[in-house]
């Protein structure tokens, strides 16, 4: 339930989400789009008796996260581009350690400093693949201020509960997007973001012996049960160990304690747009869309049924693990499939991945600045329609 | 507590090679701990990667085996959400001062209250002996066979003068020194930086003509001078030379007794963007 709404900018609606699920530590390194995160963070944080940490780089930044993180506190950083490029090795480490953190990646269009803070979308493999070696990926992107809240929370609960980092892929049109945001009573917030911890007698603690759901009950750097976290190969204990079966076992957790709970998470969202009463039946067109190309999606899907199409919108919600049986579902009932993004093609990739030659697959993509507007999505979809 | 109530004895035999110095570092660190009467649950030992950066393999508090050069920055977030914590950062050379230069001189500069403790062995031993930032000018190592064209740093200087409240050296020939030095950056509460310089017979001296363990103690034991004495010493006499003990240090507010500040002002609502409309 709504406690109240509020007019706020999409970073603003960011850092009430994290504030929300209990956010007690940000550390980071200003960069547009994301700096307004950074600013707030400094006030509301200590307000709660949290800490803001302004680090001397964003590998410090993500080292500070992980630092605080094991010391108790959710914990969470905001960067674009550059900033998330310099983040990956320590992504790899909370990753690896098993520490939960949120990493909010405002994207603006790249490559290097390329057209600084105007929009772009191509930081999607990043997020998978970013860091070396297999891993473990669990992304959200927010298409409006509201699943800014919204994600950012859900960012928190899935980081903590799984002992992974998480993260959010706004980009710099939703982050400075201005607009109503319903917020929940804080008091609800309380026990959303909270990691399993250890039960027993603490000398019986083992750092990384998996519970049920294969994630490891992790205390606090200052408690009685002792932690040894580690970023090398490691055994339950945390002690390193080089043995292949123990190695092969830890990067199949890894990653299965995240796909596992993918059901419970939040993935999509459905649009459908029918054509005026009476128009001639005809196979529909799906878009599928992410973040800020959602919502110019959702204008040409508009358009479309207007000229007699029936047009259906899948948005994702989540980007990794990527939302398949959805997509799957979705891609089949309709007759062809549109991927708009504000890249040369990436969310595409995956598109075609899982719907195979069942049915037809088109990339509608733009990387030059400039968000893509509906009317080149409308004039794409009809280009590949024939109609 | 005794040093050995600190040790992971099911990990030994230790993992370092025979002459390597960062035993004898482990040991006189156990040992300050102890004197100090550390708890484990209190004490956390954050490392990067490198040969000194395995020694939380042995050590029985909490850890965290982290990233090359990134240490400080982990332990940084560590001791800011918890003030109380005892944080040390375990770091070689290259660790400490080269690949994470940049977080050492901000982690003085900011005086956060954790205790560095860097194994100086004048090179890259983990990968095989190559120059470092602390490798002399004109030493040979695996990819300076011509003599080092650059200078090392000096790492006391560069802590004392981005600001670190204590910086003090000793060698892995002043195992008592050493732990006394430890016991007072332990109790410092604001950032504080142990040097040890270290034997690494088997690159560092291989390359450098003391190959043997016990002529790289000697090296030591005729290098070092406490630093009373090295301050009356000659140029001449310098050179070659290095001074030991208490180097420095400013005596400055640690970094969270000036947050606790900033987190009173905060509650007291004195922000700036502090806004009734957002404010919950
Ligand atoms: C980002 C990164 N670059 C390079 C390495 C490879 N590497 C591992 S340890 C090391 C140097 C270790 O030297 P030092 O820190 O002086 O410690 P020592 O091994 O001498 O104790 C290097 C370059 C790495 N692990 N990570």
């Amino acid at each position: 339930m709504a406690a109240r709404t509020a007019f706020m900018q999409g970073n603003e609606a960011i850092l009430e989400g994290a504030l929300h699920a209990g956010a007690r530590f940000f550390a980071g390194y200003p960069i547009t789009p994301s700096s307004e995160i950074a600013e707030l963070a400094s006030t509301r944080l200590p307000a709660r008796g949290g800490v803001y940490l302004q680090m001397e780089d964003e590998m410090a930044s993500m080292g500070a996260v992980i630092g605080a993180s094991a010391a108790g506190a959710p914990a969470f950083t905001a960067t674009s581009g550059p900033g998330f490029s310099l983040m990956q090795e320590n992504l790899g480490l909370a990753a690896m350690a098993e520490v939960p953190c949120v990493v909010v990646n405002v994207q603006r269009s790249g490559p290097s400093t390329g057209l600084a803070t105007r929009p772009g979308q191509a930081d999607v493999m990043q997020a998978r693949w970013g860091t070396h070696g297999d891993h473990p990926s669990l992304v959200f992107a927010p298409a409006s201020a509201q699943e800014c809240f919204d994600l950012t929370v859900e960012a928190f609960i899935w980081a903590e509960r799984l002992r992974t980092p998480v993260i959010g892929r706004a980009d710099v049109v939703v982050g400075h997007l201005r607009e109503l945001v319903a917020l929940p009573d804080p008091e609800d917030g309380r026990a959303l973001a909270s990691r399993p911890r250890p039960q027993g007698p603490p000398d019986d603690y083992c750092t990384y012996r998996p519970g049920p759901d294969g994630v490891p009950p992790l205390a606090d750097f200052g408690s009685p049960y002792i932690v040894h976290l580690n970023g090398s190969m490691h055994d339950e204990r945390g002690y390193p160990s080089a043995d292949p079966a123990q190695a092969g076992r830890l990067i199949q957790r890894l990653v299965a304690k995240v796909q596992a709970r993918v059901g419970e998470m939040v993935a999509v969202r459905h649009f459908r747009h029918d054509p005026p009463e009476g128009a001639p039946p005809r196979p529909a067109v799906l878009y599928v869309a992410y973040g800020s190309t959602a919502r110019a999606a959702r204008e040409a899907a508009l358009m479309l049924a207007e000229k007699g199409v029936p047009a259906r919108l899948l948005q994702l919600k989540r980007l990794w693990p990527f939302p398949d049986s959805e997509v799957e579902a979705a891609a089949l009932e309709a007759g062809l499939t549109v991927v708009p993004e504000m890249n040369l093609g990436q969310v595409v990739l995956e598109v075609e991945r899982v719907v195979g030659k069942r049915r037809p697959v088109w990339s509608c993509a733009k990387s030059n600045g400039e968000p893509i507007t509906p009317d080149e999505i409308l004039a794409r979809t009809l280009e590949v329609v024939g109609a | 507590m005794k040093a050995r109530d600190y040790l992971i004895e099911e990990a030994m035999p230790l993992f370092w090679c025979r002459g390597c110095g960062n035993g004898i570092i482990l040991h006189a660190l156990l040992r300050a701990l102890a004197r100090l009467g550390k708890s484990r649950e209190e004490t956390v030992v954050v490392t990067g990667i490198g040969c000194f950066g395995k020694a939380d393999d042995y050590i029985r508090t909490h850890s965290i085996h982290g990233t090359h050069g990134r240490a400080l920055a982990i332990a940084t977030g560590v001791k800011a959400v918890n003030p109380g914590l005892t944080v040390l950062a375990l770091m070689g050379d290259g660790d400490c001062a080269t690949i994470g230069g940049n977080h050492l001189i901000h982690a003085a500069r900011r005086n956060i209250g954790v205790t560095a403790v860097v194994a100086n062995n004048l090179n890259y031993g983990m990968t095989g002996g190559q120059f470092s930032a602390t490798t002399p000018q004109g030493a040979r190592s695996s990819t300076s066979s011509f003599g080092n064209p650059e200078s090392g740093f000096d790492l006391c200087r560069l802590a004392g003068a981005a600001g670190a409240a204590l910086v003090a050296r000793a060698t892995v020939y002043h195992a008592a020194l050493l732990e006394s030095l430890l016991v007072e950056a332990i109790s410092c509460p604001g950032f504080s930086l142990v040097e040890v310089m270290s034997s690494c017979p088997v690159y560092y001296g291989r390359y450098n003509g003391i190959p043997d363990p016990a002529a790289m103690m000697r090296w030591w034991q005729e290098s070092a001078v406490p630093a009373s004495r090295y301050a009356e010493l000659a140029p001449e006499e310098k050179q070659g030379r290095f001074p030991i003990g208490r180097l420095g240090g400013s005596d400055r507010p640690a970094f969270s007794e000036r947050y606790a500040r900033v987190q009173e002002a905060a509650q007291a609502g004195a922000g700036r963007w502090i806004q009734a409309g957002t404010d919950r």
